[in-house]
């Protein structure tokens, strides 16, 4: 019998069983950012212990950095701080850092792939719990914490227990309008934010092979909503594409044999899994959600839940939600009124994203009650979206063109929602206070969604707000 | 280098309601602008603990009656969201030894169990009628028995669910892994060497690109 890419990667990098039966994995890559990786270089140095692969580890800074104001120091002495002791820890360990002034720093998530530093069959851990969106490329990639930080900058491993792995399968072909995001939160509502727990995540069927991989990525970045720890797509011929000539992917006469070795990572047609889910890709429309979890959301057109109408363990947290929200159970949630419009983060941060929002707003005005951001993911994204006068045109609409980060995705830059107001966001997480304010409310949804709020003033379906047409 | 066994935590419990608590919440996100954990305890849930101006509300770990817990009772799926291993630092550095909840986040539990802080999971009847009990005499004493997976207090024996490497790492004080990781430097050296892409330090080489 076959196996599954999941066990075949982890076959590849398990160095050895553990007393306690766990495994130690060897992690091939290693990316740290500014928030989770202080506190690790601050327990090697009390251990007395060096980084052990320094060259296998990729720093960029992206949560604190502000977006319209770059120099330093920054006006935030806490942010400031942290910026430093990142370069700091980076000389000090030898470590490869995408500062702001390399042109290639961005959402770590965003950086990875780009630089080609991202590939098949590779383990990947980086503390933060997105660090799932590296799956598009048929990698194990895994969110880890502070304390795992510091174990792989020691050993360059982790101990693990094995995950289990759900197929799923989108079948058939998504209805104009619909995005990678819907998809992928139509499978959140559809399996829970906890749906995951325990499992891998291989995302396979019609759907995910016509996928671009950016669009891969958006989908493998919120597995972790979905409760999985990590999710990934095999790769295929698109994977490789992308790939090409990217700085840090194998070159030469070396490129041919990892495509080689590559190519065999992918699951064998004959595997087991522990799990097979099969969605209609039709089934699928433009999704928003309406309360405090991804797992909340709702087709355009629906309404939204009242208390009543849920199954009895799910009532207290619809009623806290609305309370929350401020909603009213039973009204549809299209028309809801929102005063801020985020684009961008490692879910919808990315060049495709922006192309395809600005070839429907040329033209068009954000309402006068919006205010509308657009914050490109990386360096290089802003660098070619200028190329290609996308800057212009979203500020010709009413967009403020940021800098790259992670911006109001967290909010721990000053870009932040103020009192109760309503976001309409192409982000990943509606948790309470998410977005810098502790009453502020999000609600996800794919770019172009965030862009018919925006126009409009109100959730909308950006079917009819733009035309859109089959694709 | 061997830790202090942690086989059994006794002591209040506080009881922290729903489901789907995340790490948001646990630790909101401006509070991460720092480079060691010391003092986030202080801001542990501030959000639900404080209103705009600072002033407390209605908040479980602000009411008197559970001052000086040592264990938390919650929900189901808790920890979800960001990795951030500041929410079990806070937790811990609030006080508290031991979580107990109908369900953990993944990553939430695997940072927890490395601290070293418990996360014993229980049906959500028992959780119930654990929280019952702590309302009902918030100074009951609870023990949470990592080694035996119970829950113990007044005649009550609750079981409980923590999966065997970590209830093993814990009681025999190897909950912190990378004394273990450490030891298989020469196994991880063979294994880096059969792995292609980790090869030697190496510098980018081509320009930047970024479509497909
Ligand atoms: S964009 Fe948001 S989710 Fe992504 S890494 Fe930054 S803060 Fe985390």
């Amino acid at each position: 019998m076959g196996k599954s890419l999941f066990e075949k990667v982890w076959d590849a990098h398990a160095v050895r069983t553990l007393g306690n039966g766990q495994t130690q994995l060897f992690i091939g890559t290693h990316l740290i950012h500014e928030v989770t990786s202080p506190q690790a270089f601050g327990m090697l140095r009390e251990m007395g212990v060096g980084v052990k692969f320094p060259h296998r580890t990729f720093a960029t800074v992206d949560h604190i950095v502000p977006t319209n104001e770059l120099t330093e120091p920054f006006s935030d002495p806490l942010a400031d701080a942290m910026i430093k002791e990142l370069r700091k820890n980076c000389r000090e360990f030898g470590i490869t850092f995408f500062d702001l002034n390399s042109g290639r720093q961005g959402i770590v998530h965003i950086v990875g792939p780009e630089q080609g530093i991202t590939q098949p069959g590779c383990t990947i851990a980086c503390g933060d719990s997105h660090t799932s969106t590296h799956g598009a490329f048929g990698a194990i990639a895994f969110g880890v914490g502070t304390t795992e930080v510091r174990n792989v900058l020691a050993t360059q491993t982790l101990a693990m227990s094995k995950l289990k792995v759900r197929r799923i399968n989108v079948n058939g072909r998504l209805n104009p309008g619909v995005y990678a995001k819907d998809v992928i939160l139509h499978i959140i509502r559809v399996l829970g934010v906890n749906g995951g727990l325990g499992y891998a995540y291989e995302y396979g069927g019609e759907i995910f092979q016509a996928m671009s991989m950016e669009e891969r990525m958006t989908v493998c970045n919120m597995s972790i909503e979905g409760g999985a720890r990590c999710g990934y797509v095999n790769p295929d011929e698109k994977t490789i594409r992308y790939l090409k000539g990217r700085p840090y992917a194998p070159a030469g006469r070396q490129w041919d044999a990892a495509v080689q070795r590559w190519m065999a990572f992918a699951s064998d047609p004959d595997c087991r899994y522990d799990d097979v889910v099969t969605i209609d890709a039709a089934d699928i429309a433009p999704t928003v959600t309406w309360g405090i979890n991804p797992g909340q959301g709702i087709a355009i057109d629906e309404a939204i839940p009242t208390p009543d109408s849920v199954s009895p363990d799910r009532k207290a947290g619809v009623e806290e939600a609305l309370a929350f929200m401020q909603f009213e159970g039973g009204r549809p949630i299209k028309g809801i009124p929102v005063d801020v419009a985020f684009l961008g983060s490692c879910t919808n941060g990315r060049l495709s994203d922006l192309e395809e929002v600005a070839k429907y707003i040329r033209g068009r005005k954000v309402a006068g009650s919006v205010k509308a951001i657009a914050v490109p993911g990386s360096q290089v994204v802003a660098k070619i979206a200028h190329e290609k006068g996308l800057d212009k045109i979203f500020t010709q609409a009413g967009f403020e063109w940021r800098s790259a980060g992670c911006s109001m995705c967290l909010a721990m830059n000053p870009d932040k929602l103020i009192g109760d107001q309503v976001c309409a966001s192409s982000s990943n997480r509606n948790f309470k206070g998410r977005q810098g304010s502790p009453t502020g409310r999000t609600l996800l949804m794919s770019p172009l969604m965030v862009a018919a709020a925006a126009i409009t003033g109100s959730v909308s379906d950006a079917r009819e707000v733009f035309a859109v047409k089959a694709r | 280098m061997p830790l202090k066994p942690i086989s059994q935590i006794s002591g209040r419990a506080v009881y922290v309601p729903g489901d789907d608590v995340d790490t948001d919440q646990i630790i909101p996100a401006r509070f991460l602008r720092c480079i060691t954990f010391d003092g986030l305890g202080e801001f542990l849930f501030y959000d639900l603990r404080k209103d705009g101006e600072g002033r407390d509300r209605p908040h479980p770990l602000n009411d008197p009656r559970f001052a000086g817990a040592s264990i938390m009772i919650a929900g189901n799926n808790f920890g979800c969201g960001s990795s951030r291993e500041h929410a079990p630092q806070a937790i811990s550095k609030a006080g508290f030894d031991a979580i107990v909840a109908e369900g953990f986040a993944e990553i939430f539990f695997g940072n927890s169990s490395t601290l070293g802080l418990p996360c014993l999971r229980a049906s959500r009847q028992d959780i119930q009628s654990i929280a019952a009990a702590v309302q009902a005499d918030p100074s009951i004493e609870i023990t949470a028995d990592v080694a035996n997976r119970e829950i113990r207090f007044g005649d009550t024996t609750i079981p409980c669910n923590l999966p065997e490497a970590v209830r093993s790492g814990l009681v025999s004080g190897a909950w912190d892994p990378i004394a273990e990781l450490l030891e298989g430097d020469s196994a991880i050296d063979a294994l880096a060497q059969s792995l292609p892409y980790v090869g030697r330090p190496r510098r980018p080489r081509a320009p930047m690109r970024n479509e497909e």
